[in-house]
């Protein structure tokens, strides 16, 4: 019995990644949903969004590379577009030097399937036409995003004198009176990086605006803290942040069909841990006997 | 080099070339400029698996991919820190010519001679590739470094650490109303008063035993040996949770990658 479990130990992790591959692709093909339990600090970012009146705007973010894309995209689909259905009014920016092309697909795809009607927890939304200045405003990349989270504090003009298509910010109708955070409702940062520190230490800190946080999965665990003391009101970690927005919005995408694959993932390492622990223990023991 | 690289990279060629074509065919239907979008498919799909390939052991594929990677992203870098600050932000301001050069809009209003001064430290900063006068250099990243250095200990030093110790300032007896009246309304509920009690000890005894795990003045024995083991459970715990997150971040990443080679370059998954 011992020998099965030091083959384990000893077990060339080379296998371990093509069964991961395996199972994930299997998983992925699989037709069947698994149930997706709502966490209140997702419920939070959900219920302050669906409450507020058509017209307010909401400042979203983009803050990741495309490495962080599989965790984050899913995030940025289902609030946006929960957005635009509510007719609420959006600011982009992307203080990520590879935000931008992130920003930019996704306000392109999201403004696609804005086009048709869709039915959403029970309520039809009717299809219309997502229009830039109008609908949305996207600012664009700047680098040393500390200084540009203040900068914007003072008035969006000082950073973004031009929207990343280069049409001066007073041109377009929805910035319009739009000085600073004082005009939004709240601030939704989705980061891959140190940039959310930023956001909380000179966005937050210093302005007071709501801020609500969606994380990459590496770095959820760090900012939970930040959630306990009320200096973000909202918290989406990782891919099962995404799929608990989705499944809020009623609007299932990448992010859920990502839980079957996660669930049976989990379950093989859960599994070889559990197998490399008790080759350890039961050679330890070995080892001990044969010392005897 | 050896005969069986030449072959595998042959054969990697090879296998690229016909991926091209039959992506390239499969997208005539969807959009005029298949060719390119074939090969910026099958092209992102080899990159992906140059990059799994070291899974398998470390290899010329992957070395490529990730000199490509560092490569192509300082290169994007620069190009964006030049037209989003310098054609951006400074030029508007500054000069009606060199707008209408860049075709962007001009904007006078915004006019400050001040804004020649971070162009000056700029040029400072560049000074650094002459052997001579590089020294100069270190004038404007002494200004950046005091500079951020000051940003962030004000704002730091507020929403890490007071913000941070205020919050674990909580009541340990939540909405008390006297030992009865607790056991009578017992509830497991997330938002009752048990959980919320019970929640507020955590945060007290888990800071406190952490930092005491962390006070290394005093040996660790008897009464605060026991609370420094219980820092390090809580320690651990916190790891834990994280690690976890990780695995299933790491997992994430994978799914983008399988959606990625299944659906976008082979089509499997629909």
């Amino acid at each position: 019995m011992n020998s099965i479990f030091e083959k384990f130990m000893k077990l060339d992790r080379r296998w371990i990644f093509l069964l991961l591959v395996i199972i994930c692709v299997w998983a992925y093909k699989a037709k069947f949903t698994i149930p997706i339990l709502i966490e209140d600090e997702t419920r939070s970012i959900y219920d302050f969004i669906d409450s507020l009146p058509p017209g307010d705007i909401v400042f979203i973010a983009i803050d990741y590379d495309p490495n962080n894309l599989a965790e984050l995209h899913p995030m940025t689909y289902a609030i946006v577009e929960h957005c635009w259905r509510k007719n609420l009014k959006v600011i982009f920016s992307a203080l990520s030097q590879n935000g931008p092309g992130m920003a930019d697909q996704a306000i392109r795809d999201i403004s696609d399937s804005m086009k048709v009607d869709k039915e959403y927890n029970g309520v039809l939304y009717k299809g219309r036409e997502i229009k830039n200045g109008v609908d949305y405003c996207f600012l664009g990349y700047k680098p040393y995003y500390g200084l540009v989270i203040l900068g914007m504090g003072q008035n969006f003009r000082l950073p973004f004198p031009n929207d990343y298509y280069g049409t001066p910010l007073d041109s377009l109708p929805m910035m319009k009176g739009v000085i600073n955070y004082d005009q939004v409702a709240c601030v939704i940062d989705l980061s891959g990086g140190s940039i959310t520190d930023a956001w909380i230490a000179f966005g937050q800190g210093k302005f007071g605006f709501p801020l609500a946080l969606g994380l990459t999965g590496v770095m959820t665990a760090q900012y939970y803290p930040y959630l306990g003391s009320g200096q973000i009101f909202g918290l989406m970690g990782g891919l099962l942040g995404a799929a608990e927005y989705e499944s809020l919005a009623d609007n299932p995408g990448r992010a859920i069909d990502g839980m079957r694959v996660q669930l049976f993932a989990h379950l093989v390492i859960i599994f070889f841990i559990i197998m490399g622990n008790i080759g350890y223990f039961a050679s330890q023991r070995r080892k001990k006997r044969e010392e005897v | 080099m050896k005969r069986t690289t030449v072959l595998v990279m042959v054969g990697a060629i090879v296998i690229f070339g016909i991926s091209w074509v039959l992506k390239s065919m499969s997208l005539t239907s969807t959009t005029d400029h298949y060719i390119a979008k074939g090969f910026a498919i099958t092209f992102a799909a080899f990159l992906t698996l140059c990059i799994f390939s070291f899974l398998y052991k470390d290899n010329p594929f992957y070395k490529f991919a990730e000199h490509l990677f560092v490569g192509v992203s300082a290169a994007f870098w620069m190009s964006m820190g030049f037209w989003s600050t310098i054609v951006g932000n400074l030029i508007p301001r500054v000069s009606e010519t060199l707008s209408n050069y860049f075709k962007v809009p001009y904007h006078p209003e915004s006019y400050n001679p001040f804004y020649f001064l971070p162009v000056f430290l700029g040029i400072l900063l560049l000074l650094r590739l002459s052997r001579k006068v590089g020294w100069v250099s270190r004038w404007p990243l002494a200004f950046i470094v005091g500079t951020t250095a000051g940003f962030n200990f004000i704002r730091y030093l507020r929403s890490d650490f007071i913000e941070q110790v205020s919050a674990t300032f909580v009541p340990l007896l939540v909405d008390w109303q006297g030992i009865g009246h607790f056991f009578s309304n017992l509830s497991l509920s997330s938002t009752g008063q048990f959980v919320a009690m019970l929640s507020n000890w955590v945060i007290f005894f888990g800071v406190l035993c952490g930092i005491i795990y962390f006070f290394f003045s005093k040996e660790h024995k008897g009464v605060f040996g026991g609370a420094s083991k219980i820092g390090i459970w809580i320690l651990m715990i916190t790891f834990g949770a994280s690690f976890g997150y990780t695995v299933m971040g790491r997992i994430s990443l994978l799914v983008g990658r399988i959606t990625f080679l299944f659906k976008d370059w082979l089509s499997l998954i629909s």
